[in-house]
């Protein structure tokens, strides 16, 4: 399947977590580079997105919308430096 | 620059709907609470079917600024979920509700102090983001020198080509892919590196550079102006998926 990007999952991150993702910095536990994680590679089904790393392909974090709650895991990631907006 | 804007849902009302091409539409909404969006920005459509099943999708914003009135225009995806809904039954007076403003990574603001020119590159209906930011530019009397490099099918797939025609501050070059306008200089082919290379800014003078499209565009272009000497991190980009 085609992926397209972490600008996709804006509205997703905003609604379960209230913040900007695309301008959210992350590292990659798997190969160790920071980015914009506007710049992940996202596969988005009907089921959830799954976010990896543009550089090395290692899984960066799920995110799942449910009815009544959002689950995410961004097990993949050291850190995430979110901005003050 | 719209700082103080919180993402949230709103309903939006569908003031007016025109068909772009044969397969995309034109859509403006009135949303009161809107709180306006940069150039560039983005939101949520989200649909409920009356079972609860609900479906959302992205769409980018062709308008900006402080305004309660959003434009966007949305491609038809033949299968879709959401789209051909959009496209094809949305009718004037119905209210969706969308998410947003979204995204503060794609967008261009005018008020930061610029040196260096903007590079938009659009593949196919990625066109929209980057007509927002050239939209943005021309209200403004000074700033950074524009260019646009929009690859599209043919004439027919052209989104705003009105507005792209009317544009002063912007020079805007179209590479059709597939068939050419009549009478046209040169024959429809797909984007190339040297053709790329002839139709931006060089990386001499370090544009900032926008480009959105496709995944396989995208990742073509930005992979070329790399190469072509582009300092990675002034490339932003933004891939929609799928072809269109």
């Amino acid at each position: 399947m085609t992926h397209v990007d972490g600008n996709a999952l804006a509205g997703a991150f905003a609604t379960a977590l209230g913040i900007e993702i695309t301008v959210t910095v992350g590292r990659c536990r798997g190969c160790g580079s920071s980015f914009n994680l506007a710049c992940a590679h996202v596969f988005i089904t009907a089921m959830g997105a799954v976010m990896r790393c543009g550089h090395c392909q290692a899984v960066l974090g799920v995110i799942v919308r449910g009815f009544r709650e959002t689950l995410v895991n961004l097990s993949g990631l050291d850190y995430i430096r979110v901005p003050r907006l | 620059m719209i700082t103080s804007n919180r993402v949230r849902w709103h309903l939006g009302r569908v003031i007016s709907r025109q068909f772009e091409t044969g397969s995309a539409v034109r859509l403006e909404l009135a949303v009161p609470t809107w709180p306006g969006n940069d150039a560039g920005a983005h939101l949520d459509i989200r649909l409920t079917a009356p079972g609860g099943y609900q479906a959302s999708r992205s769409y980018s914003l062709a308008s900006s600024g402080e305004s309660t009135r959003v434009v966007l225009v949305v491609q038809e995806l033949p299968g879709g979920e959401v789209s051909p809904f959009l496209v094809r039954q949305l009718a004037e007076g119905e209210e969706v509700e969308v998410q947003g403003p979204l995204g503060r990574f794609f967008v261009w603001i005018p008020a930061e102090p610029e040196q260096s020119p903007v590079q938009l590159i659009a593949g196919g209906s990625g066109v929209v983001p980057l007509f927002s930011m050239a939209s943005a530019r021309e209200r403004e009397l000074k700033g950074a020198e524009f260019r646009l490099l929009y690859s599209v099918r043919s004439p027919r797939d052209e989104f705003f080509a009105d507005e792209l025609a009317e544009l002063s501050r912007t020079v805007v070059e179209i590479v059709y892919t597939r068939e050419s306008a009549p009478g046209a200089g040169r024959p429809p082919g797909r984007l190339t590196r040297e053709a790329l290379a002839a139709s931006t800014f060089p990386a001499s003078l370090s544009p900032r550079i926008f480009v959105c499209g496709p995944t396989s565009f995208v990742e073509a272009v930005a992979g070329w102006l790399v190469e072509l000497g582009h300092d990675p991190t002034q490339i932003r980009t933004e891939r929609f998926g799928g072809s269109r």
